[in-house]
């Protein structure tokens, strides 16, 4: 960004007016319950969030394990069909809802919005700690679904009714269907009251010289995947509700005239298909909620470790903001096997095609962006390729699906299963995962163990890719998602056997070095090296601050006043290859402007 | 202090688009930038905060009445009947924000003492409003249109059930505003007096979310 010369400077120095507001009254903790329960401290919310998000994600691992045990060594842990539909649906329902849109936007949203936009603290600091507190009931009343007669839904995580809430499915006529319906309807109430504090902290509470087009990308992510959740998640709320009167009070909203056991129910004329179009119109922004964050974090992450500025930084601003947009109109993508009109087919076929455009201009500008940088390749700019790589493979697996014609035949086989959880999965959480070796440091003022870092990721990286590729191939062959036992037959031969224990062995192994990176976060925190201020070397304000960890209210005395963005690495002429946003061109007089 | 916020609030912003295009790279845009207060429209936080609330409400009811015209295509759809009560209700909620105009405009002339019993009042009205519902609930019972009986019976009862209970969610709000206001002195005028203004909007916003969703249920 444009370094004024030293006269302009001063010039403007004269000219920026006196604080218009009174700084923010902030409520300082006097006892333990309100410095680390009811905290009303951003970062420490959002390290409350990132906890108990990780500990339920934790849940939905060990259903994937248990998943694969069965699908790969059917008999080997005893279970039963229903068994294996609540942990396909728990796990959905965790990894996508409890873990990775409450991390992005709760963890992260919490602990890095006021810090990278230069304010003390949320706006509404109470709200935030009320939200929290909301999320973690939700958890709970999801996790309580283990212990209640019939056990937690198994209609799988999308909740199609009418088999989500009639008896055959498990959960379905006991309490597991109804505390899912209640914990995504508390989900979303806990939700707004967060999304409430992200969306004006950045809109209202960024700090002088914050201009929006100064924010870094990681905010920017942030902010957009927000106000897509803002529109999406009453959709969400809104089929909840509806299927909790159809299955509570009787109501026939979306419940057709059905016979149940040779039984007819009172239910008539409702519209299951309705339904799905409400899900979709949550699920599928849900999946730009979790990957806008990601695309957000990764571009810091890769500008930071490449030491250069990001490429083309107004067009990956408008990318996010044009996904986030498209993100509503293509959401039938999802049901092109409910029996639509195909012309209705056609055009969301179009659309979804159309989101390749501004989503392939984001991966062009990373790979522009590390072409001839000073590319270091720490743990951060490892997962960052590989997010990269993965969310390529992932997209153009995407280009299949979203053309109806190829999709039909590959509809509900494994290749879907591979699609999402490259895309949509693994590459938003190897993003998770380098931007926790990034800022770490910052967290707890140490690094996390190099050593045990690379083997996490490269046991990561490559186990993800032996999971999931293999189930393209699994998914050409014809092989259906959803199966309880995968037989060898005249349908599948035995090579599919073959490749679904590879998968299973993977993912075992793919998921115990999650552990080795939660044993390193552990003994880290206390027994790393010592990090000091700023050892990346970055230019974004969250490493500005007085103390390091932050302590509450972020900055010193007075907040930092931004002279430019966030990306100012290698800057030609400046005495070090990093010029942080809150530096005055005065102290960078030599330093000549970056086009970009 | 309050002139320069009087200064600030009049400033001219760009609107998003504009900020959006801009050239921050542009040494002359640098120049601008630099002296950014850093925000994005001249708006009190509370306000926009309450807007937010508001389009997130917005959309859900949007999406119930979305629901609302795809059931009611269909051949069972039969059409309830609407008590005389609910018009008396009705004509309660507007009742009630139009007293809360009269408590804005007292307020803004410091006239606490006559803003504070209409703020009374409008509470009064509130709970008259909600027991006036749940009476039409129980007549719409004892004549025999269960919540499962017919969709058109059913979205009635979620309608009212969940405009219900944002009013009571407003209710919260408003035992804030008569704390502050109950409470006032020259330190925290401003804040009761933003506090009103919010409590009013949201009144408002309650009376033309009933007006849809009566006016919906009237017609169809």
């Amino acid at each position: 960004m444009a370094a004024d010369s030293y006269e302009d400077v001063v010039k403007n120095k004269e000219s920026i007016p006196a604080l218009e507001v009174a700084p923010q009254d902030l409520y300082h903790a006097k006892s333990f319950w309100t410095k680390y329960i009811f905290c009303q401290d951003a970062k420490v919310i959002g390290i409350q969030y990132g906890l108990t998000a990780v500990a339920i994600g934790l849940v939905g691992l060990v259903s994937s394990w248990l998943m694969r045990m069965q699908i790969a060594f059917p008999g080997l842990i005893p279970m039963d069909a229903a068994q294996y539909y609540q942990l396909v649906t728990m796990h959905g329902m965790i990894m996508v809802v409890y873990l990775l849109t409450a991390l992005f936007l709760g963890g992260f949203g919490n602990y890095l919005i006021p810090l990278m936009v230069g304010a003390r603290d949320m706006v509404f600091p109470y709200v935030n700690m009320v939200s929290f507190w909301v999320f973690f009931l939700a958890v709970i009343i999801l996790a309580s679904s283990y212990f209640v007669p019939g056990g937690p839904t198994g209609a799988g995580w999308t909740l199609y009714p009418p088999q989500a809430i009639t008896s055959g499915t498990p959960g379905g006529d006991g309490l597991g269907i109804v505390l899912m319906l209640v914990s995504l309807a508390v989900f979303v109430i806990g939700f707004t009251m967060g999304g409430l504090n992200y969306v004006i902290t950045v809109l209202q509470a960024r700090t002088r010289g914050m201009t929006l087009m100064r924010l870094p990308l990681t905010v920017w992510g942030i902010f957009t995947a927000t106000v897509l959740a803002l529109f999406a998640f009453p959709a969400l709320f809104v089929a909840g509700i509806m299927m909790t009167l159809d299955n509570m009070l009787g109501t026939s909203f979306f419940m057709p005239a059905i016979i149940q056991f040779g039984e007819k129910l009172t239910h008539e004329g409702g519209s299951p298909i309705l339904f799905q179009h409400l899900f979709w119109f949550f699920g599928h922004p849900e999946v730009y909620i979790v990957a806008l964050p990601a695309f957000g974090i990764v571009s810091d992450l890769i500008s930071v470790h490449a030491r250069k500025n990001i490429f083309g930084y107004r067009m990956m601003v408008w990318a996010i903001v044009i996904i986030g947009g498209l993100s509503f109109v293509v959401w039938a993508h999802h049901m092109y096997v409910a029996g639509m009109n195909p012309w209705f087919g056609f055009f969301f076929a179009t659309t979804t095609l159309i989101i390749a455009v501004p989503t392939a201009i984001k991966v062009y500008n990373w790979v522009l962006t590390l072409w001839r940088g000073n590319i270091k390749l720490t743990l951060p700019m490892l997962f960052s390729i590989a997010f990269i790589i993965t969310f390529v493979n992932g997209g153009l697996t995407g280009l299949f699906l979203g053309n109806v014609a190829v999709d039909v035949p590959l509809s509900d086989t494994y290749f879907v299963v591979a699609h999402f959880h490259m895309v949509m999965g693994i590459a938003p959480v190897l993003v998770i995962l380098g931007s926790v070796y990034h800022w770490f440091p910052l967290i707890t003022g140490r690094f996390l163990n190099e050593r045990l870092g690379k083997i996490h990721f490269w046991v990561t990286f490559i186990g993800s890719y032996s999971i999931y590729f293999p189930m393209h191939y699994l998914g050409f062959m014809g092989v259906t998602r959803r199966y309880f036992e995968v037989f060898e037959g005249e349908a599948f031969t035995y090579s599919i056997t073959g490749i679904n224990q590879f998968i299973t062995v993977a993912a075992l192994v793919t998921g115990a070095a999650q552990f080795l990176f939660i044993y390193n976060i552990i003994v880290s925190s206390k027994f790393g090296k010592k990090a000091g201020k700023n050892p990346w070397k970055a230019c974004s304000l969250e490493w500005r601050t007085k103390d390091v960890p932050p302590t509450h209210g972020n900055f010193d005395k007075e907040l930092p006043v931004v002279y430019r963005w966030a990306y100012d690495y290698s800057v030609p002429g400046a005495d070090e290859d990093y010029i942080t946003q809150d530096t005055p061109p005065s102290a960078v007089a030599n330093a000549r402007a970056e086009q970009t | 202090m309050q002139e320069l916020n009087k200064r600030n609030m009049e400033t001219k912003k760009d609107s998003i688009i504009d900020q959006l295009t801009q050239k921050p790279w542009d040494p002359a845009q640098v120049k601008i930038d630099n002296s950014h207060e850093g925000k994005t429209f001249n708006l009190h936080v509370g306000k926009l905060g309450l807007r937010y609330l508001m389009i997130v409400s917005t959309i859900m009811f949007c999406l119930f009445i979305v629901t609302y015209g795809d059931r009611m295509i269909y051949d069972d759809w039969v059409k309830m009947p609407e008590p005389f009560l609910l018009w008396i209700n009705t004509f309660i909620l507007f009742v009630s924000s139009i007293i809360f105009i009269r408590i804005q405009i007292a307020s803004k002339k410091n006239q606490f003492k006559k803003a504070k019993r209409d703020l009374i009042l409008v509470g009064f009205l509130a709970l008259v409003f909600l027991i006036g519902q749940f009476l039409v609930w129980q007549n719409m019972v004892d004549k025999g249109y269960y919540v499962y009986g017919s969709p058109a019976n059913a979205y009635f009862y979620l309608f009212t059930a969940l405009h219900g209970l944002h009013l009571l969610g407003g209710l919260v709000y408003w035992v804030m505003t008569i704390r502050k206001v109950w409470n006032i002195n020259d330190i925290n005028i401003r804040k009761a007096k933003h506090t009103i203004e919010l409590c009013s909007i949201y009144w408002h916003f309650l009376l033309a979310v009933w007006i849809v969703l009566f006016g919906l249920m009237l017609f169809t």
